[in-house]
């Protein structure tokens, strides 16, 4: 049986783990090459690191690091912030990173997508998306340039069709990141994940929201995502991951063991 | 123990490389035939698509030397693949592989609920084949949406869509679907073994 993945997201600043409530006022919580080699040592089943300044300010990610992870890790991680171009990703793949993430760039240029799987396969390209409830409309919004909040913005897409686009054009997998839930730990948004796993044909892993282990027993079981992502949980030792893959074993989830 | 990492020009080499660094091996990584005979070990591996990869190979006048090598072999993901007679990843029809073991890549069966590509950790068959000496009912990585059918080949099952191999194996040539290199410890132990092979 295919395990279900449980993967820690580190949010890169400045070469350092950061992270943010509801994508806001970012604290350093470590460096990156210690956190990635306690994640995969205590069972995380695969890392994502997002540059989240990159996109914004319109530069690639700091790229030293990804080498220096790739040397000590042995579980697969990806890669994000602002790879704009297939030499961007061709770096950050050859210094050893296992999937690149895009997402406000794709947002921009959506051929970017094709582009990059013509070049490196499906399997190597991930689209990231962040996805906001409008309560006034009732409807799923799709936002860009999410790293910073004075440049956030809101894009003509609803959730649910930039999915079918970003599969259309060959993406190998979807992180959707409910902005609502991000950072508050009130649970990920099982709701919209269901809805979106019934109409993704690829992987998807559910992002935001994270705050106690029910939390990750709901979401695989209510929207039977792949994996689910999380950061400031394991950042700042509210869950411990041995804990949380055994009561996730226990509620008949499979886990690796 | 000298180790050769073919360089196909289309694969990504550093998780690999550093792999064996971590065991204690510094690769050659290489596209010279003269120096991939000469190895000890030769790893092939591969990311992307078949076709490309083969036309790198054949490009780089590599198809004879590898089809020739008597040393162990170890082909990774699409790397084990293109041992295989033919695979059907292709827009115009099949591509024509190393042929080194029997057998032919085809795309897996879609399933409810599964989505392809077959992508995270699997709990693995393992035969008593050395490759897998020390472990049992292990967990490896997998990415691909490509599978080698389970045959007499087979040193390794896995169950997704379909049953498939999770490794085969003929001589000296072997072939493992999943990233060793990404596996964690299991993974760590499959490349160690390959590395104390004797044969």
């Amino acid at each position: 049986m295919l395990a279900k993945r449980i993967i820690p997201c580190l949010d890169v600043r400045a070469g350092q783990v950061v992270k943010g409530v509801q994508f806001r006022n970012h604290e350093v919580v470590g460096d990156i090459v210690p956190l990635a080699t306690r994640y995969a040592a205590e069972g995380a089943d695969e890392l994502v690191f997002y540059d989240i300044t990159a996109s914004s300010d319109n530069r690639v990610v700091d790229k030293s690091w990804v080498s220096r992870v790739a040397e000590v890790i042995n579980i697969p991680f990806a890669v994000a912030g602002g790879i704009q171009s297939v030499e961007q990703a061709r770096d950050i793949l050859a210094m050893g990173a296992d999937k690149i993430s895009v997402n406000s760039p794709a947002l921009r240029r959506p051929e970017l997508i094709n582009e990059l799987v013509d070049e490196f396969g499906q399997q190597c390209v991930v689209i990231g998306i962040d996805s906001f409830f409008n309560a006034e409309s009732g409807e799923y919004e799709v936002y860009q340039f999410t790293g910073d909040e004075t440049r956030t913005l809101k894009t003509q897409w609803q959730t649910a069709d930039w999915v079918q686009e970003v599969i259309a054009r060959g993406a190998g997998e979807i992180v959707l990141n409910c902005m609502n839930q991000d950072g508050v730990r009130q649970g990920y948004d099982v709701k919209q994940l269901a809805a979106v796993r019934a109409q993704c044909s690829v992987p998807l892993i559910a992002s935001g929201g994270a705050g106690e282990i029910s939390h990750f027993i709901d979401v695989f079981r209510d929207a039977n995502v792949d994996g689910a992502l999380a950061a400031s949980v394991f950042h700042k030792g509210i869950i411990a991951m041995d804990e949380l893959k055994q009561q996730l074993r226990r509620a008949g989830i499979t886990i690796r063991a | 123990m000298s180790l050769v990492i073919v360089n196909t020009r289309v694969a990504n080499l550093a998780s690999v490389d550093f792999a064996f660094r971590r065991l204690g091996i510094t690769p050659v990584i290489s596209a010279d035939p003269q120096v991939i005979r000469n190895a000890e070990r030769v790893v092939l591996p591969g990311v992307g698509t078949a076709a490309a990869a083969m036309r790198s190979l054949r490009t780089l006048a590599l198809v004879d030397t590898l089809q020739g090598l008597s040393q162990p072999v170890l082909g990774v993901c699409l790397g084990m693949q293109m041992l295989t007679e033919v695979s059907a990843e292709s827009a115009d029809g099949a591509i024509e592989c190393l042929g080194v073991i029997p057998g032919r890549i085809e795309r897996m069966a879609n399933a409810r609920n599964k989505p392809l590509p077959h992508m995270g950790w699997n709990q693995t068959q393992v035969s008593d084949h050395p490759l897998f000496a020390g472990l049992h009912d292990p967990w490896f990585y997998y990415v691909h949406s490509y599978a080698a059918p389970v045959s007499e080949f087979s040193i390794a099952q896995c169950e997704y869509t379909q049953a498939f191999s999770g490794a085969i194996a003929r001589d000296n040539f072997m072939g493992v679907q999943f990233h060793p290199e990404r596996s964690g410890t299991d993974g760590a132990r499959v490349l160690k073994n390959f590395l104390e092979l004797s044969c």
